[in-house]
């Protein structure tokens, strides 16, 4: 790689994002950027942006596919605010994209796309590219359509298949910008057309190409680097919300010696879950895609009876469907982990949007008093540890666990550290040895009030359960007025007492701060970082951050007797902040809340953190 | 399943399966008569007890799992067959029966009944038709006959009902088979097919509610009446039916029709010899739709055809992944794909 770059410039951190149609690739080239910004050291997160629709109409604003990657030399929580780099491949992914854009932004576009056809598809009246709306950007142009066309033209292949490159073309020039070795990108093309080595080479020929032409015309005032993260010793991988989510499952079945048994059906955007979950069966995991949300989780219910690690997913309008079954795992104290990736609601609402939606339902939604453990995983990847918790707590303390994750944490991805599982702790469910003479079917451990599991199949434990209210001890149906009142109150102990199996809220920032910010589940590495930036500026400020919904730390009530002031933070028209007022109301609580089915911005944060600061 | 039936005879009563809980039915409905003939079949299946259990949905047969020793789980309305899947799937070696009534299969179970029968999980269906709402006291039914007054259709059904055969051979079922509740012995028999029968074992039995729907059965079921209007349908013997059996029926290209032995010159030769293993369904479907007065009412096992079961299909795939995948344990699979390496804090890696 000869290259006339003399300007380099160092980077703490930036963000890219990468736009086009579709069908142009997009997520594709997000994801090789996001390879080399690993193997360069980096810390990152990403996050895709695409339409609900498979493909909308073909250069359209509503087609428009985004990829956005936020990386840098110390730790990455979100996957960035407003791009410094934008690659748009045709008008409308220019247009869909420009309030996504810092004011000083680098724009790469396809001027071979910026024809009038296009422009008028994209809603435009004239070319932005010449009538002054990027103005105050930097625009750096290219004919990445012919020169891509150009690059294969020695290889014989059709132009339509040629073209199907041109994103690789891109990701050379940001490739450059960035100084980024491509080596492994080569390797990355090897591997996956293995079976069409024409396609490799038209691949490395357009990379190269593009990362060329960059160097030749210059097309970069300076390039830049960013240094390696002060990442720990040790081996890491990127992973998406889903993926960590399937992950910490299969790992909480390896150490509870359980079978992983998962009852779903499809819906956006918890579908990856059932997909990695059908892939292993080496581990004999079994991933049922049953007819409805319903018998989803009620084939979880008869499999968790039956003795397996038993999960279902979904997201909001599944939950609701679920409703009346969960129910049933609360009456029969069953383990059973439902994990909710939450989606702008109500009703359809926005399938690929992310909101804090579904806490209020995850609480309360069902019939009767029918407590269940909620807790929210707060990064991609957390969810792989959160997915382990939730399975360890259904399973050692005979409840359902609700594990509410959300669109942003389940389609982003960030830079895991892989963990060993023997580092994991081990679990424990109560399982009930044949013959046991003590065994009645609602006897309950007296720490935990957790009753034991007795698995068809064993010799001297036959017994019946079911959704009809259960006499204390014996499990017989039962009308008894005192007893409904017992065993209500027995359910609701139950689940509080896992307070004492969890961590207690921790208080990040300056402790002696006037001002705690309270967030929960995905909004974490964002508001994290708001809070940083407040430190550096000299603001002093406080930040408690849950994981745990039902029950709560034991020791929140001391946290924030702490504080003057408690700003509740959330995607949603504020369900914690409620139910907080309702649990806690001793406290004065005030709340911020963001419900456009996207993540809170930093800039955000900090605007209204220091009005509240000044308030 | 099929190849725990032959296993070392247990010696085992029907006081075995027997609940120390009080039975709640009301007196002289059928649920008391199936209760007894199911507790007749299991200490015959040779399967030890524990390795039995029995699921249901809502509704009055639904309270079965709590009348039998056996391991049991009652669930929610209509959702018995999902619990069954996940059951059988998640513990193959179980010997799973699901008991259903026609509102708790048909109506708000009516999705999860046509897809067990097309998944064929070994699972024993016994579908309780009484075809009315017995439990909240006496609504119609997805199976009660259109134009019936009840106390939810004053005017009559306006609705027609569902023939449960031909639902579940319509959608797949590889067994199904019908009984009366009058007939213990026919019910024991037919009982036995089912659980013998690898694969979702459907057998519908004409069950009769004494307070809300008394009687709808009575033509095929009582004594004046029954002989004229059943047939006991045996694999491999002519379809003979009537108090003298004399009359037969007979399939033409117009479909089935009665005939009467000795006239016309009619004899045994001419009659549908049964085939409940034939692959077709089309006279299996006719047999279920048969209904007096025109028709006998088809009892015993209708169909009965070889199909893989679910449990089968995937743990075979189970152990083979568990055998030829690279992949041994969960630290394994994490270090897939694309990984890096970072020596020392702040170095990048390779």
């Amino acid at each position: 790689m000869v290259s006339k770059k003399d300007k380099v410039v160092e980077l703490k951190n930036t963000v890219i994002r990468f736009a086009g149609d579709s069908g142009d690739g997009m997520q594709l080239t997000g994801s090789l950027f996001s390879d080399s910004t690993a193997f360069a050291g980096n810390d990152f997160a990403t996050f895709p942006d695409y339409p609900a629709e498979i493909r909308a109409p073909q250069g359209t604003v509503a087609g428009v596919s985004g990829f956005q990657i936020h990386f840098g030399s110390s730790d990455i929580h979100t996957s960035g605010d407003l791009a410094d780099v934008l690659v748009a491949m045709n008008p409308a992914s220019l247009k869909a994209n420009m309030k996504w854009i810092s004011h000083h932004a680098i724009i790469i576009v396809d001027t071979d796309a910026f024809v009038e056809k296009n422009l008028i598809k994209a809603g435009y009246e004239s070319n932005p590219l010449k009538d002054g709306t990027l103005t105050g950007h930097v625009l750096v142009e290219a004919p990445v359509t012919t020169l891509t066309r150009e690059a294969v033209k020695d290889l014989n292949i059709d132009n339509k298949s040629a073209q199907k490159s041109k994103n690789m073309f891109a990701l050379g020039m940001v490739f450059y910008m960035f100084n980024r070795d491509y080596k492994k990108t080569f390797d990355f093309f090897e591997q996956k057309f293995k079976a069409n080595p024409l396609v490799v080479k038209a691949n490395k020929l357009v990379l190269t190409a593009g990362y060329n032409y960059a160097d030749t015309i210059e097309a970069f005032a300076n390039t830049y680097k960013i240094i390696p993260a002060p990442l720990s010793k040790g081996l890491y991988r990127n992973v998406t919300g889903n993926l960590a989510t399937s992950w910490g499952l299969l790992a909480a079945s390896e150490r509870s010696g359980r079978k992983l048994y998962l009852g779903s059906y499809p819906i956006t955007p918890a579908s990856e879950i059932l997909q990695e979950l059908s892939k292993h069966k080496q581990f004999s995991a079994i991933a049922f895609q049953a007819e409805d949300e319903i018998a989803g989780i009620v084939s979880s219910i008869g499999a968790s009876f039956a003795g397996a690690m038993a999960v279902t997913s979904t997201s909001g309008p599944g939950l609701s469907l679920k409703s009346e079954a969960i129910g049933l795992a609360v009456m029969t104290e069953l383990p059973l982990v439902i994990v909710d990736v939450q989606r702008g609601g109500p009703s359809t609402g926005l399938p690929t949007k992310s909101e804090q939606s579904d806490l209020m339902q995850a609480l309360y939604g069902r019939n009767g008093e029918a407590p269940v453990v909620v807790m929210a995983a707060r990064s991609s990847t957390d969810c792989f540890y959160s997915a382990y918790e939730a399975a360890k707590l259904a399973l050692e303390h005979m409840t359902p666990v609700i594990l509410l994750t959300d669109g942003s944490l389940a389609n982003g991805s960030e830079v895991f550290k892989i963990p060993n599982m023997a580092d994991l702790s081990p679990i424990n469910p109560p399982i009930v040895k044949a013959n046991d003479p003590g065994y009645k079917p609602y006897k309950r451990d007296p720490e935990k009030l957790s009753r034991s599991w007795a698995l068809p199949g064993t010799k001297g434990l036959r017994h019946r359960i079911g959704g009809l209210e259960k006499e204390d001890i014996t499990g017989n149906v039962s009308q008894d007025p005192l007893n409904h009142q017992r065993m209500t109150e027995f359910r609701e102990e139950k689940v509080e007492r896992v307070a004492n199996y969890i961590p207690e809220l921790e208080i990040g920032g300056d402790d002696d701060a006037e001002t705690l910010i309270v967030s929960w589940g995905g909004t974490y590495g964002v508001i994290l970082t708001a809070i940083e930036k407040m430190r550096e500026e000299g603001k002093k400020i406080a930040f408690a951050h849950f994981k745990y919904i039902k029950p709560l730390p034991k020791n929140t009530a001391e946290v924030f007797k702490r504080f003057k002031k408690i700003l509740v933070c959330e995607i949603n028209a504020g369900q914690f902040v409620n139910y907080l007022r309702m649990r806690l109301p001793e406290f004065n609580y005030q709340q911020y809340n963001k419900i456009q089915g996207l993540p809170f911005m930093v800039y955000e944060l900090k605007d209204k953190f220091n009005e509240y600061l000044n308030d | 399943m099929a190849d725990t039936i032959d296993t070392k005879k247990l010696t085992l009563t029907k006081q075995d399966f027997e609940s120390d809980q009080m039975i709640k039915w009301c007196p002289g409905c059928g649920d008391h008569a199936i209760l007894r003939s199911v507790e007749n079949v299991f200490p015959e299946l040779g399967i030890p007890p524990e390795n039995f259990v029995v699921v249901s949905g809502i509704g009055c047969s639904s309270r079965f799992p709590y009348y039998m020793n056996t391991y049991g789980i009652h669930g929610i309305h209509g959702r018995a067959a999902a619990l069954a899947t996940g059951i059988k799937l998640a513990n193959p070696k179980l010997n799973v029966w699901m008991i259903t009534g026609d509102g708790d299969s048909m109506a708000i179970g009516g999705n999860h009944f046509i897809h067990l029968a097309r998944r064929n999980p070994d699972v024993n269906v016994l579908l309780f038709n009484n075809k009315i709402y017995g439990l909240t006291k006496g609504q119609y039914s997805p199976t009660t006959p259109k134009g019936q007054k009840t106390k939810s259709s004053p005017q009559g059904t306006f609705e027609r009902p569902f023939n449960p055969g031909t639902l579940a051979i319509g959608a797949r079922a590889a067994f199904f088979a019908r009984v009366v509740d009058t007939n213990p012995k026919m019910m024991t028999e037919v009982f036995m097919e089912a659980a013998k029968h690898h694969g979702t074992s459907i057998v519908e039995v004409l069950q009769n509610c004494i307070i809300f729907n008394n009687k709808i059965h009575s033509l095929i079921t009582s004594r004046e009446t029954k002989n004229d209007n059943q047939i006991y349908l045996k694999d491999g013997e002519p379809m003979i039916f009537g108090k003298n059996h004399d009359k037969g029926l007979k399939l033409d290209e117009k479909g089935l029709h009665v005939v009467a032995l000795g006239e016309n010159g009619i004899t045994e030769k001419d009659l549908l010899i049964h085939n409940p293993h034939e692959q077709d369904t089309g006279i299996h479907t006719m047999l279920c739709e048969m209904m007096p007065p025109e028709y006998p009412a088809a009892l015993g096992v209708i169909r009965s055809v070889k199909v893989e079961t679910l449990e089968d299909a995937i743990w075979n795939m189970i152990e083979h992944e568990k055998e030829n995948s690279p992949l041994k344990s969960v630290d394994d699979l994490l270090r897939t794909g694309n990984t890096w390496e970072v020596d020392e804090p702040g170095k990048n890696g390779k």
